[in-house]
């Protein structure tokens, strides 16, 4: 069970670093717009969609 | 149901029938040549998939305009504005885009806007349209830029006035970086207490157990102190002024769990709370985050109301026409109106005679016809011929800007019933604070040495789980909820006021009925049939620019028009198929050799307008135009009054089509005529009937009295003003999803009023059980968790299902497959 007082600290260790990167992400923006980015995504570079797709005929 | 524009999603009608564009294999129709020009700009651009992914159809297209209009923003003092210089000598501009509906719009902007040279960066949020050009002033003029912008279909202007936004962006970042430092230290804390729990049953070594006592401690320190310092702010704010409200004995109940557990962990003896510290503090912060986030959208309000100004105007000064900033105007001087702009300052007509579409203001779907002396309002639309406006009231002393004003009051005095519950919290606080001393007095005589156990014990029970955990979480699942049926709310409260809300009053157009008129009848007056007169009719209102003229079915291509000529305020003249016909006023269209025309005086005040056609032997039919209801709305409406609403129309139209359409829908409480002051007066008066007020509304001169109603809900095609002061937006063209919110506002409040006598139970019993030291602070714990995991599951129950008026999936990504 001592093994834990390793793996504890550890697991400290790595919490702090998350928090670090989240804290850098926050004040780099990333969190500023949620949405656009997710569709971005889909749309990027995306030259040849698949033929026929499931997107019923316009109304 | 009519084609509709690809681009755009309007109705195809008349002359613009024939204008198609292969799109993807197949061809597409567009409703007009703007519409058509940046369609073909973004398929040959190969930004297509913009089509493929968009959830919204865009805005109309209006066309690039010249050149010399975006020249006028390379003016320096134009610039100074909405523009900074940065270190390097690049320049970064604010602005706002008109027309942008959905993610796609927002990605189109910034891949085309991208490749242009000079551009560094640009970034666009669909939200609030607001975005960030980044530009090298030395590679690309900012009037090119924006050129390219308008050329794609989205039309820029300038943001001035962000310091609120930064203030509101430095807020939401401040409110992630504390939510991520409550989650974190929660899913740690929570390990050690388990492990604790476990521990403490399975009697393993003790010196694991302080040690983990220790780890919590630490992790916790950060979660209580820096996460927890807006609640800590409140209650101190509420103590200063006397008030305390929820965030007191949240803050006590924190303070109280930590401080206890941290003296425990040093006395190596005694229960620890810093679970429940921990989750509390995350809980909230949760709650907190997504309130603050409809609060910020809000916010975007001032930005949305200064859009629909233009920023450019035409001075006609001594030197002939020259364009200018709105803001170098002053009162006194003439401006050049082109049609279909919309007029940039108050002032009073001095062209002859214009046409004006007021319908921003005043919601009137008729455009109105102004005379030379008239008063003209900023933010109404030139829609015939150039008209030259002396200027009298410019930027904040506008009526539009009024409006925006009377917005903001009405949000002012809304948040009476937040007060009320902050004052039953107030005495609910100050009772437990009185009763906690009172116990720890009575304990301190019996026995000192467990008073302070019992005064935790009391504090741990008495902790308003129930309020300050289940409620908002029971909001938040049920607004998310509502969410994927494409209800949105914007504020927590709305929801409450749902659920209470006895009336329901809707605006008419663009919310019972369709935004443009169909026709209702052809009535044959000389032995021409109805069909034939139809037609000829069409192929002549096809030339036409005036609103009715959409009401007509598109043209027959074999016949021929020619020799149109429009006159303004009668109707068209031209020769169709060889034979000389008008439409318009019967006066008119009977021609100067009928003097026994009917008086048109009749039709103002009807249901319908009427439009008569005229051949060279005098009146040949009558065309009734009317409003049409919305397809579905029916149905609606007799779901709401099924769930026991009662329903009002209130319009800014005039009499006659308003007592149509409450007719057509069975509504007896119907108001015409009414200005957004008067809707107001007609809510408030009714909500000191003791009603409670629900407003469903699109348009902008709707903005204060849904700012002054206890819920306001707008329809998603309604202007986006509107749905700035709206607390609940539709999201879909129709009112199908209203009865479903209502549904779902009424039973979130049931399971929120469960959860409420569910915690009033737990503490009647908990309480004397705490005070008379029956009740160990351990078991308080664990009672207080049980408690709130009870509510908060049973909050969570609203998640899984939906009431029974929703027929048929509505999600956002279902909606944006529907779409062509």
């Amino acid at each position: 069970m001592s093994i834990i007082f390793v793996l504890i600290p550890l697991g400290l260790v790595l919490l702090g670093a998350a928090v670090l990167a989240f804290f850098w992400a926050v004040r780099n923006g990333q969190f500023d717009d949620l949405e656009t980015p997710a569709w971005r995504m889909l749309m990027d570079d995306d030259r040849n969609p698949p033929p026929g797709g499931d997107k019923p005929p316009p109304a | 149901m009519a084609t509709t524009c690809f681009h755009c999603g309007a109705a195809v009608t008349g002359r613009e029938a024939a204008r198609t564009l292969a799109f993807d294999g197949r061809q597409v129709a567009l409703c007009s040549e703007a519409c058509e020009t940046v369609a073909r700009r973004i398929r040959d651009d190969g930004l297509g998939d913009f089509y493929r992914f968009r959830s919204a159809p865009a805005a109309p297209a209006i066309g690039a305009g010249s050149g010399t209009r975006w020249a006028a923003y390379d003016r320096e003092v134009l610039q100074r504005e909405f523009v900074t210089e940065q270190p390097d000598g690049s320049r970064e501009a604010q602005l706002l885009v008109q027309g942008v509906r959905c993610a796609a719009c927002a990605w189109l902007i910034e891949r085309a806007m991208t490749a242009v040279p000079g551009v560094r960066e640009i970034a666009v949020d669909p939200l609030t349209t607001r975005t960030r050009l980044h530009w090298d002033p030395r590679v690309a003029r900012l009037g090119e830029l924006l050129a390219r912008m308008a050329a794609l279909g989205y039309e820029p202007g300038a943001c001035t006035a962000e310091e609120g936004d930064r203030a509101a962006l430095a807020e939401r970042r401040a409110g992630l970086r504390r939510l991520i430092v409550a989650g974190f230290g929660m899913s740690q804390v929570m390990t050690y207490a388990t492990a604790m729990y476990v521990g403490a049953m399975q009697d393993v070594d003790s010196g694991i157990g302080e040690f983990l006592r220790l780890v919590s401690m630490l992790v916790a320190t950060p979660v209580v102190f820096y996460a927890g310092a807006p609640f800590f702010a409140g209650a101190w704010r509420g103590l200063r002024s006397r008030r305390p409200g929820m965030d007191l004995p949240v803050a006590l109940a924190i303070a109280a769990s930590y401080a206890a557990s941290v003296w425990h962990t040093f006395r190596g003896s005694g229960e620890v709370y810093f679970d429940s510290a921990v989750m509390f503090v995350f809980f909230l912060s949760c709650a907190r985050f997504l309130e603050m986030s409809g609060r910020h959208r809000a916010l975007g309000l001032t930005g949305a109301l200064a859009h629909h100004l233009p920023r450019l105007a035409t001075r006609l000064g001594d030197g002939g026409p020259e364009l200018v900033g709105v803001t170098e105007l002053a009162p006194g001087d003439r401006v050049l109106v082109a049609p279909g702009q919309s007029v940039p300052v108050d002032g009073r007509l001095e062209s002859a005679a214009a046409r004006f579409d007021e319908a921003l203001l005043t919601g009137e779907s008729r455009p109105v016809r102004r005379l030379a002396g008239d008063a003209v309002v900023a933010g109404s639309i030139n829609l015939l011929e150039a008209a030259t406006v002396r200027v009298e009231r410019v930027g904040a002393a506008t009526v539009l800007a009024q409006i925006g004003r009377l917005i903001t009051v009405a949000r002012a005095e809304r948040p009476h019933l937040v007060e009320v519950t902050d004052r039953v919290a107030g005495w609910f606080v100050t009772g437990v604070l009185l009763l906690a001393a009172m116990v720890g007095a009575a304990w301190l005589t019996i026995d000192a040495s467990r008073a302070f156990e019992v005064v935790l014990a009391v504090l741990v029970v008495t902790c308003p789980c129930a309020l300050a955990l289940a409620t908002p979480a029971a909001f938040t699942v049920g607004m998310s909820a509502l969410a994927r049926r494409g209800v949105l709310l914007r504020r927590a409260g709305a929801l409450e006021a749902l659920s209470r809300a006895t009336d329901l009053v809707f605006d008419k157009t663009g919310t019972l009925t369709e935004h443009s008129a169909g026709i209702r009848q052809v009535v044959p007056l000389a032995g021409i049939d109805a069909p034939r007169c139809l037609a000829l009719a069409a192929a002549l209102e096809s030339r036409s620019e005036h609103p009715l003229a959409r009401a007509f079915p598109p043209p027959d291509p074999s016949l021929t028009v020619v020799d149109v000529v429009a006159v303004p305020g009668l109707g068209i003249e031209g020769r169709v198929a060889g034979v000389r016909l008008r439409l318009g006023t019967p006066g008119f269209a009977a021609g100067p050799a009928a003097p026994d025309a009917p008086s048109p005086a009749a039709a103002a005040d009807s249901a319908t307008q009427s439009v008569w056609l005229g051949g060279e032997s005098g009146l040949l039919a009558r065309f009734d135009i009317a409003e049409q209801v919305r397809p579905g709305v029916a149905g609606d409406l007799a779901a709401l009054r099924a769930a026991g609403l009662d329903l009002a129309i209130a319009s800014g139209d005039q009499e006659g089509p308003v007592r149509a359409v409450a007719r057509q829908l069975g509504i007896t409480d119907w108001h015409a005529r009414l200005q957004p002051a008067g809707k107001l007066a007609l809510v408030r008066a009714m909500q000191r009937e003791g009603r409670v007020v629900g407003m469903v509304g699109d348009g902008i001169n709707d903005s204060p009295v849904l700012a002054g109603a206890d819920v306001a809900i707008a329809i998603g095609s309604g202007t986006s003003l509107a749905h700035h002061a709206a607390d609940c937006l539709l999201i879909g063209a129709g009112l199908e999803a209203l009865p479903t919110a209502v549904a779902q506002a009424r039973r979130t409040m049931r399971i929120v009023r469960q959860n409420l006598w569910w915690a009033v139970a737990y503490n009647v019993l908990a309480v004397p059980l705490a005070a008379t030291g029956v009740l160990a602070p351990w078991l308080a714990a664990l009672g207080m968790s049980a408690s709130s995991l009870l509510v908060t599951f049973n909050a969570l129950r609203l998640g899984r299902t939906v009431p029974p008026p929703a027929a048929g999936p509505a999600s956002t990504l279902s909606r944006s497959e529907a779409l062509p």
